[in-house]
């Protein structure tokens, strides 16, 4: 008896649950924080495919969710301003469009995640990790000595971006337009993580040697994952800046990639929905730890540390058990 | 741009890169001999400049201060070694980075706790508060000049610790084969700590130093951790030696950059262009030299594989 | 005579003052089984190594169906038919019997970067790793964890792994290895009829499996091939028995 599908399940439930009885009790504060539970979720799912799945410890996410928030920071900036962002050798045009946003964040972050990880991938281990944690302070200082767009001060975005038939400035319509997005997400993952790629995948993190002596590659295998990862993670900081209203270099700040890794190991490495129990954990420590004291990091500290020595499967594998899936 | 000014950057490209010396020579330590992977190291950075700034305010001591830094950061490193950290030596990376990543947030909040949001400072002292006059009549502040002297030192005194001394042969050693210097009765868990007590203590007495130029604050340390860890990708892991060499690199190409790259820029754009587009790529600069190095030498320069 | 499938030419490598391989020169045709045998510490696992790719030779070359392979990396060679096994078993222990098999004949049919369709509901994939389990014996293991498997399940495992890649040459390292005599034994039937299916270079310690499957054998001692014949003319060389009951001797 598998207990896992019923906890994913239950998860979605509460995370659907929780912004309706807030839209019923015009809470819309809470939907904000339902919100950002969804997108940081989102990140989460992404680096899950490179860490969880891969065995690839990359401490410089960050990067990606900052390359999807300035794509949307410069697109939409640019549109306000009513000036275009290049008119030669062609004119490009800012936009307020969320879709044109979106596919702009994915394949900037992609190109971010192919180039770092091309570089990063010809090593392994503690030098991956440094290497990942480098380049993404790379991204930070870059934005911030970089004073088209705000530099250190960031940018603001006065009207949150359109979506064709939506009012986007309704905070449950937004909700669900993310949950939807996490929810697509989720289902690509999980076929993914059952597709011949994912075998693969899963097979060179236990056992690198085996994978390449059936004549599979393993630096490709894995500079596509990282790819993948990087994307989604990147889409993710399009949204959380729409979330916003405002990007700023914050976004690519290690902190900001350690907090996205905490969210895997909160909820569970390598659990398809770890990212997402992660993420409300994550948002609800901050609110009710918050409430009750500034210094509210040190319990997360505490927590982190008490993971990590004593339940390595977060809280997934908390609920269900050291189980693994045959199929 | 005159060669005066063009020589005092490069003092202060050596001064920034004897500071990261000291930084990553722990870190490389600590990482050869019981290949653990410390993001914490930059959390022993800033209590060393707390303790140093704290003692030296209550004391008006410059020196006790830097005692105070050695001291408190060794101690820090070795509760902190005792308690969690040799739970972490036989994990895996993603573990060490987790537990050592909760360490940061306990070790940021409780100094905020402690001291406070607000920077504190550390003055120079008197003593060294002057400029000094260099042959060529270059003018440089003495204070820097003796941070170049004491890193220089604390190198030369490194080197000769591991070559020369018994606990360096052990250090040596460990690096080489841990399982076998345990079987000849060495009492390993003492080593492990030393070491990791060593490292913290140069990283403490770095913030100390580093403090009197900036302001003693929260968080201070990860930046420079960071840093450390370009040095250590650069030079190669576990090689005292490679931190030394990519300190100094790294500490020259930043400064160097920050310099140079505005006034080549200015050479074919616009003043204020350039400035924007060369600071812009200064700031990048020493991460395009470890993606340069990583094409070259993916064990970095020193790294064996 | 047939062509051989596999050859070795004047093959060097040293580790610093170390000679690990000197000049060592064997070939593999057709439908034997070649083994490979010598005192520990002779060099047969460098020399695998080197024919896998996992490490370069200082000089010399391999060539495989009269093609030079010397510098193409463990994959490449993988893809152009080295089947190859090891002495201590290296699968991924925390996937399913089955998804190893699978993960074997994935590697055979190529086409990895497929992301959306099931991998363990592609019959042809399926059919090729049930069919190699069967042979080795396994078919009723196939849900296990591999982590559970005992250590002689592993090493059938092992061999299955490399019977989906179809390939050309199997290189096996020590396949009988913690088997027990009567894992050993039936090991000994599977390999003398899989010869057929594609000739096997063969590293192995036990003696009676050598004699009784090898067409030829080839003797290392300190990195140097002192011999290469049939099985009696091997126990007949005079060099051979000073190397081997000479060592015995002194120990």
């Amino acid at each position: 008896m598998r207990r896992e599908p019923l906890i994913n399940a239950a998860i979605l439930a509460v995370l659907l649950a929780v912004p309706l009885w807030a839209w019923w009790t015009d809470e819309p504060f809470t939907i904000t924080l339902a919100t950002r539970v969804v997108i940081l979720a989102l990140a989460g799912v992404g680096l899950n495919l490179a860490l969880g799945l891969g065995g690839m410890v990359s401490f410089g996410h960050a990067m990606f969710f900052g390359i999807g928030g300035y794509a949307m920071g410069i697109l939409a900036s640019q549109a306000q301003d009513y000036e275009p962002l290049m008119e030669w050798p062609i004119l490009i045009e800012g936009t307020k469009s969320m879709p044109v946003i979106w596919l702009t964040a994915i394949v900037f972050s992609a190109l971010g995640a192919l180039a770092v990880g091309a570089l990063s991938l010809r090593t392994t281990g503690v030098y991956f990790i440094m290497i990942t944690l480098a380049f993404g302070q790379m991204f930070y200082y870059f934005a911030i000595s970089w004073p088209a767009y705000g530099g250190e001060d960031g940018l603001s975005i006065y009207v949150r971006n359109e979506f064709p038939g939506l009012n986007t400035l309704d905070p449950i319509q937004f909700f669900a337009l993310c949950f939807a997005i996490l929810l697509a997400v989720l289902f690509f993952m999980s076929r993914l993580a059952k597709s011949a790629f994912g075998l693969a995948l899963v097979a060179a993190r236990q056992n690198q040697e085996r994978v390449q002596t059936v004549g599979i590659g393993v630096y490709r295998l894995r500079l596509a994952a990282f790819t993948i990862s990087g994307a989604i993670t990147g889409l993710a900081g399009a949204l959380f800046a729409d979330l916003n209203r405002f990007v700023s270099p914050t976004m690519f700040s290690w902190q900001t990639s350690g907090e996205i890794m905490v969210f895997v190991i909160l909820g569970g490495v390598g659990r398809l929905y770890g990212p997402v129990a992660g993420a409300a954990l994550f948002i609800v420590l901050e609110n009710v730890l918050g409430g009750l004291s500034e210094y509210w990091h040190i319990y997360l500290g505490a927590l982190l540390l008490g993971v990590v020595l004593f339940a390595r499967g977060g809280l997934i594998g908390l609920l269900a058990g050291r189980e693994v899936a045959h199929d | 741009m005159s060669i005066l000014l063009f020589i005092e950057q490069v003092l202060n490209g050596l001064q920034f890169g004897v500071m990261l010396f000291l930084m990553a020579a722990g870190l490389t330590l600590i990482f050869g001999v019981m290949g653990l992977i410390n993001l914490a190291h930059g959390s022993l950075y800033m209590v060393g400049a707390f303790a140093a700034a704290a003692v030296a305010g209550a004391t008006g001591s410059f020196l006790l201060g830097l005692a105070a830094s050695l001291v408190a950061a060794a101690a820090a490193g070795a509760i902190v070694e005792v308690a969690m950290i040799r739970r972490l030596y036989d994990k895996d990376h993603l573990d060490q980075v987790l537990a050592t990543f909760a360490l940061i947030l306990i070790f940021s909040e409780g100094t905020r706790w402690v001291f406070g949001s607000f920077p504190l400072y550390l003055d120079v002292p008197s003593w060294l508060a002057g400029p000094v006059t260099l042959p060529g009549g270059i003018q440089y502040p003495a204070y820097r000049l003796a941070i170049i002297g004491i890193g220089l030192a604390v190198a030369a005194g490194l080197f000769a610790l591991i070559r020369w001394t018994r606990i360096g042969i052990r250090i040596r050693a460990g690096e080489a084969d841990r399982e076998m210097i345990g079987a000849l009765g060495v009492n390993i868990s003492a080593l492990y700590t030393i070491v990791f007590a060593l490292g913290a203590a140069l990283a403490g007495f770095a913030g100390a130093l580093v403090g009197a130029i900036q302001s003693v604050q929260v968080g201070m340390g990860e930046p420079v951790l960071i840093l450390a860890f370009v040095v250590i990708v650069i030079g190669g892991i576990g090689s005292i030696k490679g931190a030394l060499v990519g300190s100094i690199l790294v500490g020259l190409t930043d400064t160097l950059g920050r310099f140079l790259l505005p006034v080549a820029f200015g050479a074919f754009l616009d003043p204020s262009s350039a400035t924007t587009i060369g600071s812009a790529l200064a700031s990048m600069s020493i991460y395009i030299l470890m993606a340069v190095i990583l094409l070259i030498r993916p064990t970095g320069l020193y790294g064996s594989d | 005579m047939t062509e051989p499938i596999l050859e070795i030419r004047n093959l060097c490598k040293s580790f610093g003052a170390v000679v690990a391989s000197e000049e060592v020169s064997l070939d593999l045709r057709p439908g034997e089984i070649h083994a490979l045998i010598g005192p520990n510490g002779a060099g047969k696992s460098t020399l695998i190594k080197q024919i896998a790719g996992n490490i370069a030779p200082d000089s010399g070359s391999i060539l495989f169906e009269g093609r030079d392979v010397t510098a193409l990396d463990t994959v490449a060679r993988a893809r152009l038919g080295l089947g190859r096994t090891f002495q201590i078993s290296s699968l991924a222990m925390g996937l399913t019997v089955l998804q190893n098999a699978v993960l074997g004949a994935l590697g055979r049919r190529g086409r990895v970067f497929r992301f959306f369709r099931p991998v363990m509901r592609d019959r042809a994939l399926l059919d090729a790793a049930r069919d190699a389990l069967q042979q080795v014996g396994l078919e009723d293991f196939a849900a296990w964890r591999t982590a559970d498997l005992s250590h002689g399940q592993r090493r059938q495992l092992e061999v299955a792994v490399a019977l989906t890649l179809k390939p050309r040459v199997f290189l096996m390292d020590e396949p009988m290895a913690g088997l027990g005599a009567e894992g050993s034994l039936r090991l000994t039937g599977f390999l003398n009829e899989l010869r057929h299916e594609a000739p096997i270079l063969l590293v192995e310690h036990d003696m009676d499996a050598v004699f009784a499957l090898a067409d030829r054998i080839s003797v290392l001692v300190y990195g140097k091939v002192i011999a290469t014949g049939t099985g009696d003319e091997i126990r007949a060389n005079p060099e051979v028995r000073r190397a081997y009951l000479g060592e015995e001797d002194a120990a």
